[in-house]
């Protein structure tokens, strides 16, 4: 096992510097990380902070600038250079083998193992590793088993175990439920109290960066923009510096519902296998009704996927009824469109879209064979689908090179931008959502959230699956929360507690 | 307690047993190898041609050297060289390792024939087998524990795999690669360089397999000699969940069935015996629809397999 220095050590960038082609992505960076504090590093999609990171751990070579490590110039060449100086960092993806156990995991990952593995000593050694350390996680199952917060925290102690005490974590809370998320960072926290380790933090959630930095940096645009004692600074100073003058999408105000109107989606007694085949979703009631927005909380992997592909047609059930406008749906392409059902997938350009398609085909994917009276074509009206894709992506403001560009190329809030107008063009009764702003930025999130909260003030039932709790309590009436599928929980928005629904998202109810 | 009709029909479960040893052995060869290139990522299809180039090769080089054991190291070599070429292919950007796999069937099988017209009528030394019937007078057990030396390889072998994959540093970079790419170079493993060799492996492995078939039995060099060895072995695997003492259980298993017709014959069953030749086929069509499922990608299936993604 690698033995770094015991101590956290500081880390300085000086004048960082990197351009890709015409890009420069970082233009003159000087950000300074006190040894055993817990740094934030602030900025949207495409600020430069990935690229920041890359060239402190060796993956990019800066075009200028340096990097003091403990108050000394470093030579970061390589990622095993950076590693060697006891630099380690923690990817949004997991990184975790799936089928290795958690000390499988930590054992390969060391350089020094020899060609057999004693397991007899290499046990004992984790065992003493894990006493030292405040993480709690079983290393004896294959880590594909493991929730996302055990998960998280066995990539944390990936690091820590060959010998890195400088982390940089990339969103690390993002695939984390609220409790896990606290759970995992308060550690990270009292850690750095105790001078054990400096963390830099990459993070969208201003509430975890006030909780848990002590400091915070900001990017936009490639340029270091300002720092400051997160003490110090609100979530709208925090918010000023991210994004300068850009102005954010403005959310409706809820318009009030009528009480007694029909549902638009009622589910009775559905049960099917889920995913592994081992467990059962089941729904026994579920209605939405016009103008509501019904959120469903979840950690990931308790059936919501489920319960949307079989909504979607993707996947078959075993027993009960899915009504839309009281017929039963059968998730053809002739019900949804009779019943005007619109689909947002998470991930929507593996799940919504032919990534390599075109801009221009994959808007038209709900209207290219059909003419101007809903009536079925033999041949495409190639015309009628540019002009149709460039009405949608000037309501929209998708961003894109020209309507022949793949989808693929676009940036992932443009792809969300595109499925969404999409989606919500021209009458929609019912819009099932799943996680529509994972990954993306600020400007884009508001705009989404906006988009979706018009269309449920213009009457569309909204079903919204999604692992975010804050974008659960910014857009739903009311809130269910699933687990090991069913739902076990449900709550008007108004008496909605977040602990309340954590626990039940848990499973302890 | 002696002679044919003293044990009557106990000669079946006698004479599958002695089968399934004798039918199994390629499958286990072929069916490892291709579990160590399969848990690499991988697919090779083209086990089929080299199992029938090895066939050629191993009968070959034990006319000419007078050792079948030189026959077995000539085809596990060729068969490496074969393995070597899929895997440098593969490692090109965008290729697609089952249609290498078959385009490498075919010009496996191919040269063989080409190679092999001089090999078809003379006969080469066989390979040792070992008796471990000695203890019995009956004949019949006698014959079916006559068992061949490959196949107690192949067992230590499936033995040796199972305990690799958990306790070596190069098993684990083996199950590293094959189950994420991104997390293998994410800790410095070059993806495409342990499959290349995981491949290579593979198909030294197949060459065994084929030397079998013509240095032990069927034990001639023919063009026919392989009736889809190779291909099915890819079957088995996907049963046997990637897990090599799985593997050998499941070469007994279609062992045991490609000897079903055999055995039938044996014991005086003259009409319909034919039909059970069919079995190895049958049991992978009966495997496959069993073990697949509408939804769902396979438990247990390394995740950077193409089929499983």
């Amino acid at each position: 096992m690698t033995q770094a220095p015991p101590r956290a050590p500081s880390l300085e960038t000086i004048g960082m510097s990197k351009s890709f082609g015409a890009l420069q992505a970082l233009a003159d960076v000087s950000i300074k990380i006190a040894a055993g504090s817990f740094h934030a590093l602030l900025g949207e999609n495409g600020a430069g902070k990935s690229t920041l990171v890359k060239c402190i751990m060796g993956f990019y070579q800066p075009s200028s600038g340096a990097i003091l490590v403990d108050g000394a110039q470093a030579d970061l060449g390589t990622p095993a250079r950076a590693a060697a100086l006891g630099l380690g960092m923690v990817y949004q993806h997991f990184t975790l083998v799936p089928s290795l156990t958690g000390a499988e995991n930590l054992v390969i990952s060391r350089a020094d193992i020899g060609t057999v593995i004693n397991w007899r000593v290499e046990t004992r050694r984790l065992d003493a590793f894990m006493a030292t350390m405040p993480f709690d996680v079983p290393l004896d199952v294959p880590t594909g088993q493991l929730a996302a917060g055990q998960k998280q925290k066995l990539e944390i102690l990936k690091q820590l175990y060959l010998g890195r005490r400088f982390l940089i974590l990339d969103e690390p809370t993002s695939v984390l439920t609220p409790d896990e998320a606290h759970d995992v960072l308060g550690l990270l926290r009292a850690m750095t109290e105790a001078d054990d380790l400096t963390v830099l933090m990459i993070s969208h959630k201003f509430h975890e960066v006030t909780a848990f930095a002590d400091e915070v940096s900001v990017l936009r645009k490639g340029v270091f923009v300002g720092t400051g004692k997160t003490a110090e600074l609100s979530a709208a100073d925090m918010a000023a510096m991210m994004i300068g003058d850009a102005k954010l999408a403005v959310m409706d105000h809820r318009a009030s519902i009528s009480a007694n109107t029909d549902p638009t989606l009622l589910v009775r007694g559905l049960t099917a296998p889920d995913r592994t085949g081992f467990k059962t979703i089941s729904i026994a009631h579920l209605a939405v009704k016009p103008a509501e927005i019904v959120g469903i909380a979840g950690i990931a992997g308790n059936g919501q996927k489920e319960l949307l592909e079989i909504l979607a047609g993707q996947r078959p059930m075993v027993n009960g009824t899915i009504l839309v406008h009281g017929e039963a749906y059968h998730a053809t392409r002739e019900a949804a469109r009779k019943h005007h059902v619109r689909f947002i997938p998470e991930e929507p350009l593996q799940n919504a879209c032919a990534p390599r398609m075109s801009v221009a085909e994959n808007l038209a994917l709900r209207m290219f064979d059909i003419d101007k009276n809903g009536q079925n074509i033999l041949w495409l009206d190639r015309a009628r689908i540019r002009q149709h894709a460039r009405m949608l992506i000037e309501a929209f403001k998708v961003k894109t090179a020209s309507l022949a560009s793949p989808i693929a190329a676009l940036s992932g809030g443009n792809v969300q931008r595109a499925v969404l107008a999409r989606e919500l063009t021209g009458e929609v009764d019912l819009l099932i959502v799943s996680n529509p702003c994972f990954g993306l930025d600020f400007s884009a999130v508001a705009e989404i959230r906006a988009r979706i909260m018009q269309a449920r003030n213009a009457g569309t039932a909204v079903l919204l699956i999604s692992e975010d709790l804050d974008e659960l309590f910014e857009l739903s009436d009311r809130i269910l929360v699933m687990s090991s599928g069913e739902i076990v929980f449900e709550t008007p928005i108004g008496s909605a507690d977040v602990g309340v629904i954590g626990s039940h998202m848990a499973g302890h109810h | 307690m002696s002679g044919p009709a003293a044990i009557g029909l106990w000669g079946v479960p006698l004479a599958l047993i002695g089968g399934a040893i004798r039918v199994s052995t390629p499958y286990i060869f072929v069916g490892l190898g291709e579990t160590i290139t399969e848990r690499s990522g991988r697919i090779n299809l083209g086990q089929e041609g080299t199992l029938v180039f090895g066939a050629m090769i191993g009968y070959g080089v034990a006319i000419m050297t007078g050792s079948p054991w030189l026959g077995v190291a000539a085809a596990c070599a060729c068969g490496a060289v074969f393995g070597l070429f899929h895997g440098w292919i593969c490692s090109f950007p965008k290729v697609n390792d089952i249609a290498i796999g078959i385009a490498m069937m075919q010009l496996g099988v191919g040269l063989a024939i080409f190679f092999g017209k001089p090999f078809i009528e003379p006969a080469a030394p066989h390979l040792p087998a070992i008796s471990l019937g000695w203890w019995s007078a009956v004949p019949q057990i006698k014959a079916a524990l006559d068992v061949n030396s490959l196949f107690i390889l192949g067992l230590a072998l499936a033995l040796f795999l199972n305990w690799a994959f958990r306790n070596t540093k190069y098993g684990l970079m083996l199950r590293v690669v094959g189950d994420s790419a991104e997390a293998a170079r994410a800790m410095g493993l070059n993806p495409n360089r342990v499959r290349l060799y995981a491949t290579a492996i593979g198909g030294g492995l197949a060459g065994i397999g084929g030397a079998y078939l013509s240095l032990y039995y069927p034990g001639s060099w023919n063009e026919g000699i392989s009736s889809g060895q190779g291909l099915m072995a890819v079957a088995l695997v996907i049963f046997a969940r990637w897990n090599p003492l799985g593997c050998f259980f499941a070469a007994l298993l279609f062992g045991g069935a490609g000897a079903l017709g055999t055995a039938l014959q044996s014991v005086g069953v003259t009409q319909g015996y034919y039909l059970f030749y069919a079995a190895p086929y049958v049991l992978t069509l009966i495997i496959m629809t069993a073990t697949s499922s509408r939804s769902d990608s396979l438990v247990g299936a390394p995740g950077e397999l193409s089929i499983t993604k």
